[in-house]
């Protein structure tokens, strides 16, 4: 299903999962909210790798599992790469504070989004990736206007479409 | 010199540790709030997020360490804390009461980096490497390999470029439906596999340097899991175990063959493993087989040393004593490259 609030596709390798965060990079501006989803190992910090590196980002994009964030200085916005894997209770969103990341200069990344169910800002944009033979499916869903806007922007890579 | 007791605050990321350290007597007593489990096998350190809660535990913490040791607050002469990195709201709390408490006392404080906390608690235990020696921290939030040659004085030899060893474990132990955190029970089950019916990639293990990746491991694991069940239906116990086995035997490979090659690289003779999945008995066999073929001498400090604790920020904050200012204005760094610490 492919219309104004949604887009899907098939990416067959890491490389192709690298290009798709490349174009999400690419559309999107500051102050969204981006929910990625999918089982462990679907590749969602590979996704995030290659969001990072289209906006700039050099270094190594470490897992957040146990640091629960891991924040990017960029050229043009700042991205905060959550993972909230490790939450027992939504209640601990509040208690490390995260609520201040989200702001109108940041892009925030946001895996295991169920974690903190309610409290969490909602997403203008979620990634679903899937596990489907060697490679993954994915779906882009815009929640919001400004998600909406974003995804019309985005060029599905080749290797994906 | 006549002996400073310091009091050590570490608030970076789950556990509440508080300690005091004599430069005479030593280490005088140590406690810590923590949910996690001491395993024997331990595959990764997976700590409890509820124990976050570092604002209740700060205090009572402290009033048991001094009451340990036979001290009170007067005796203190100054208040180490990690400044960072970790999480800033956690920091925070170690940060601001460590402040407060130097300024009511008209005592100093000193700022400590985590990872120098990490790098020196090896000091803190019997027997105990001399400067300068390797550094092999692997736990479920570190990976990294460090050159340690004095107080202040560390490189980064290489680390992973993505998730922790800890980490992999867990997650590993997840995608073959054990309970998370699952990494101390892949161990286990890793111990009655069969080491030569699966093999898994050794991520990066032939290049020439001394970064690791081991993300990539989760997926070679997704991938074999569903060739065996479209193989044979389902996962048997058995084959469950041999991969677990599979598994730990890259982890293990990648982790000894990057520490020769880092004590190669620095040209020393002692290692040092710190972290979590220090405990991992595969690990130490592999790593004691090693040392004795090689002729390095390998050092495993107790594990309450190895994970987050405040004795090492005491202990570190005691070797940086001239570096301690006064209380009050003060803040936090998530982020703190350790190469840019002043050497003492």
């Amino acid at each position: 299903m492919n219309d104004t609030r949604s887009r899907s596709g098939y990416i067959p390798d890491e490389a192709a999962t690298l290009a798709l965060g490349a174009a999400l990079a690419a559309a999107i501006e500051p102050g969204l909210v981006i929910y990625l989803q999918g089982d462990l190992g679907a590749g969602k910090t590979t996704l995030t790798r290659g969001f990072l590196a289209a906006l700039g980002h050099s270094g190594r994009v470490k897992s957040p599992t146990y640091t629960l964030v891991e924040s990017y200085p960029l050229p043009r916005l700042t991205a905060h790469h959550f993972d909230l894997y490790r939450f027992a209770d939504p209640d601990e969103w509040e208690d490390a504070g995260f609520r201040d990341y989200f702001d109108a200069d940041s892009v925030c990344l946001v895996e295991w989004p169920d974690k903190a169910a309610g409290l969490l800002p909602t997403a203008d944009l979620v990634v679903e990736l899937d596990v489907a033979g060697d490679g993954r499916t994915f779906v882009l869903s815009a929640n919001s206007e400004h998600g909406t806007t974003c995804l019309s922007r985005i060029t599905i890579p080749c290797a994906a479409a | 010199m006549t002996a400073m007791l310091v009091l050590g605050i570490e608030s970076s990321c789950d556990e509440t540790g508080v300690a005091l350290y004599d430069t005479d007597a030593g280490l005088i007593a140590h406690h810590l709030h923590t949910q996690m489990a001491m395993h024997a096998e331990y595959g990764g350190v997976v700590p409890e997020l509820a124990s976050r809660d570092h604002i209740r535990r700060v205090v009572p913490l402290t009033e048991a360490c001094l009451a340990e040791a036979g001290k009170t607050l007067a005796d203190l002469d100054a208040i180490a804390y990690t400044e960072g990195p970790g999480l800033g709201g956690a920091l925070l709390v170690g940060a601001s009461y460590a402040n407060a408490l130097a300024f009511g006392l008209g005592i100093p404080v000193i700022s400590v980096h985590h990872l120098e906390g990490h790098l020196l608690s090896p000091l803190l235990a019997e027997p105990h490497p001399t400067f300068p020696f390797v550094a092999l921290l692997v736990s479920g939030g570190h990976t990294q390999l460090m050159a340690v040659r004095g107080v202040g004085d560390y490189e980064i030899l290489g680390e992973t470029l993505d998730d922790a060893a800890g980490e992999a474990f867990d997650k590993t132990a997840k995608l073959l439906g054990l309970p998370y955190p699952g990494g101390p029970l892949l161990s286990q089950l890793a111990e009655k596999g069969d080491p030569n019916r699966f093999t898994l990639p050794r991520p990066m293990l032939k290049s020439d340097n001394l970064e690791m990746s081991f993300s990539g491991l989760k997926t070679a694991v997704l991938t074999l899991v569903k060739q065996v069940q479209a193989e044979s239906g389902e996962l048997d116990d058995a084959t469950r175990n041999d991969i677990c086995r599979a598994f730990q035997e890259a982890i293990v490979d990648v982790l000894v063959q990057k520490s020769l090659k880092a004590l190669k690289r620095a040209d020393m003779n002692q290692l040092v493993v710190a972290g979590g999945v220090g405990a991992n008995k595969q690990l130490r066999t592999a790593l004691d087989a090693a040392a004795t073929k090689r002729g390095f001498a390998v050092f495993y400090p107790p594990l309450a040393l190895c994970t987050d604790n405040g004795a090492m920020i005491a202990y570190a904050g005691a070797q940086r004593l001239k570096f301690a200012r006064e209380a009050g204005g003060f803040g936090v760094k998530p982020r703190w490259d350790l190469g840019t610490l002043p050497k003492v």
